[in-house]
């Protein structure tokens, strides 16, 4: 049991920033995973690089491939292809010396529950090596920043999801990670939880901290996030500012319109119909024909509302009825259902 | 007070480089954190690890005897026997429940994987801790012993080695648990405890001397097939020589082989659970 433990092995070909000379937090290339017996790749060869100081947000459905690349990256998951470093260690050849410098958040609560909160943050970072005084005097920093200083003694088992949630991020914070990885962190938070939890997201980044954070959340990945990355079926479909994806959006303006359908009304007709009406750019169905009726998206050029008249002709004119309108600016839902042609939960 | 970086904000600053750490160290917190748990909770862990061959202990060495339903001299064939049994079983139940509870319902062990060291060497502390507690179970069967039985079978030049093999016990008995909550399903953990435990109990020889076993030729093989034969009969050579017992060369290379064996089957098994 030697090596590979004690420094950070900063890879030769790490490419590093060119004012900091620092690494940079994550990188990326190639990299891929089936697992034994699967027909096909979890993950299917995906590149990308998160800055020093950045939140990165992966964005993308249950069974993307969001949590076998946080697998990966935390040492958790062999790759079947490709490279990954975190703070330009290399987790597959030195993966001790890459969870000395990376801090994981898991989806379900991990914590030691015959140790005390204010136990679990001493211990792990025992773990981890950091001095005994440096260890106390972080501890109930870290518990007075969590907003857990009142009970450091109880056991986990006595905590709500959310505080579960806190006193996870401050154990992993306890070792001065480079990089704090966040699995779906607001899973199952009520409101006020959540909006906490974005809180102290945000103070981790105002102090330089780089987060990884996944989540299914579009609210979420747009709140928190300097770029998010949009995963899907294993692939990165897109990786950008929350306001570059959304601005790189076709037609831009949106009317969201509820139909309902007449008798003998043709649905992909009335597609047809308001597809060809001038300045339209592309429609799409936002969900099946109900009973009730449908959901149409009509991307628009330009100011959406001129278009509301033209539009509620088409549709009489097919046959059916116009029952409500929505003048939308897009967001990154719309990003989402552009690019994987269906919304995401 | 002086005015530091370590106010509230303290985790804030830039993240303070940690002084060189070898995983030597980290597996060694790690030890240190299951030893605190246990600590706190002795006696009841005490109560646990005794109750068993106390009465083993009793029924067998003492109430037999007396009612004369035992041989006098049967507790010298008995008390090393029990040694390995507790030697043994407590190493298996104290990786085997534990891992279990770990890697499915609690997922606690997960923070300790991430630490900083080899995977494996977390296998190798959660045996090396297990026979930690094995070793305190084994021990504590000399004070009962002299206590119900009056005396115990002992040879003062081969206390030495009735350490070492009751340290091979604990250590094979800890890799014996190692395998099963690595590979058992955690919703067939129960039946496999019935399936595995009892067999294991009645064929180690613990009750018997093995050579004796020549009228029932099956069971000596079936015996001959379970670690701990060679634990108790290495013991029992060792304590009691004149009880007919298996040769304690043969006992240890057969311990050490199984040990090497058990833990690399262990290791396997504990690395495919923890790596995806």
């Amino acid at each position: 049991m030697s090596g590979g433990g004690g420094q950070r092995t900063d890879g030769g070909d790490a490419e590093r920033h060119p004012s900091t000379g620092r690494p940079a937090a994550v990188e990326v290339a190639g990299l891929a995973k089936r697992y034994p017996k699967a027909p096909v790749d979890s993950l299917a060869g995906v590149s990308f690089r998160v800055e020093d100081g950045e939140v990165f947000g992966f964005l993308g459905p249950n069974g993307a491939g969001k949590s076998t690349t946080i697998g990966i990256l935390t040492t958790r998951i062999r790759p079947t292809r490709g490279t990954a470093r975190v703070a330009g260690v290399d987790v597959v050849s030195d993966p001790v010396g890459a969870r000395r410098v990376l801090g994981v958040v898991p989806q379900q609560n991990n914590l030691d529950r015959s140790l005390s909160v204010r136990q679990n943050l001493l211990f792990h970072a025992s773990y981890h090596g950091v001095p005994a005084d440096r260890r106390a005097r972080r501890a109930d920093a870290l518990l007075e920043q969590f907003g857990l200083a009142d009970r450091p003694d109880g056991r986990p088992d006595d905590f709500s999801g959310g505080q579960i949630q806190r006193m996870m991020i401050a154990r992993a914070l306890m070792h001065a990670p480079s990089v704090l990885f966040l699995d779906e962190p607001s899973t199952g938070l009520d409101p006020a939880a959540r909006l906490f939890l974005w809180e102290k997201v945000a103070e981790l980044r105002g102090a330089g901290t780089t987060v990884v954070i996944t989540t299914h959340d579009m609210e979420e990945a747009a709140t928190l996030s300097d770029r998010v990355a949009i995963i899907d079926h294993g692939t990165l479909l897109a990786l950008d500012t929350p306001a570059a994806l959304v601005h790189g959006m076709a037609g831009e303006r949106t009317l969201d319109c509820s139909v309902e359908a007449g008798e003998g009304a043709a649905g992909d007709g009335l597609l047809a119909a308001i597809g060809a009406l001038p300045g339209v750019t592309e429609t799409e169905r936002l969900d099946d024909p109900a009973v009730n009726g449908w959901r149409v998206r009509i991307h628009v050029e330009g100011e959406p509302a001129p278009f509301v008249a033209p539009v509620a002709r088409a549709v009489g004119d097919a046959g059916a009825r116009l029952t409500d309108v929505r003048l939308g600016e897009p967001n990154l839902e719309d990003v989402f259902i552009h690019l994987t042609g269906r919304a995401l939960r | 007070m002086t005015v530091t970086a370590d106010g509230p904000d303290a985790p804030a600053e830039a993240p303070e480089p940690l002084p060189p750490w070898g995983p030597w160290r980290a597996g060694l917190a790690i030890l240190r954190r299951d030893l605190f748990v246990t600590a706190r909770e002795f006696p009841i862990f005490l109560a646990q690890v005794t109750l068993q061959p106390l009465f083993l202990l009793f029924v067998f060495g003492k109430v037999l005897t007396e009612l004369g339903y035992a041989r006098p001299g049967y507790e010298q064939v008995l008390f090393p026997g029990l040694v390995a049994l507790a030697a043994v079983l407590t190493g298996l139940q104290s990786t085997a429940l534990p891992l279990v509870i770990e890697f499915s319902y609690s997922n606690e062990i997960e923070d300790r994987l991430l630490a900083p060291l080899p995977i494996g060497a977390v296998a190798v502390e959660k045996v090396v801790f297990a026979a930690m507690r094995a070793f305190i179970a084994a021990a504590v069967m000399f004070p009962l012993g002299i206590w119900i039985l009056g005396s115990i079978p002992w040879q003062a030049d081969t206390l030495a080695a009735v350490f070492a093999m009751t340290v091979l016990g604990c250590l094979l008995g800890a890799a014996m648990g190692l395998i099963l909550g690595t590979y058992v399903p955690p919703n067939r953990i129960n039946v496999t405890f019935a399936l595995v435990l009892t067999p294991l109990i009645f064929t180690g020889s613990s009750q018997y001397p093995w050579p004796s076993l020549g009228k029932l030729r099956w069971f000596q093989v079936v015996s001959a097939c379970n670690p701990m034969t060679y634990v108790s009969e290495g013991l029992r050579g060792l304590m009691a020589p004149s009880v007919p017992h298996i040769q304690t060369w043969l006992c240890f290379v057969v311990a050490v082989v199984a040990l090497l064996g058990l833990m690399v089957l262990g290791m396997v098994g504990f690395i495919r659970r923890a790596l995806g």
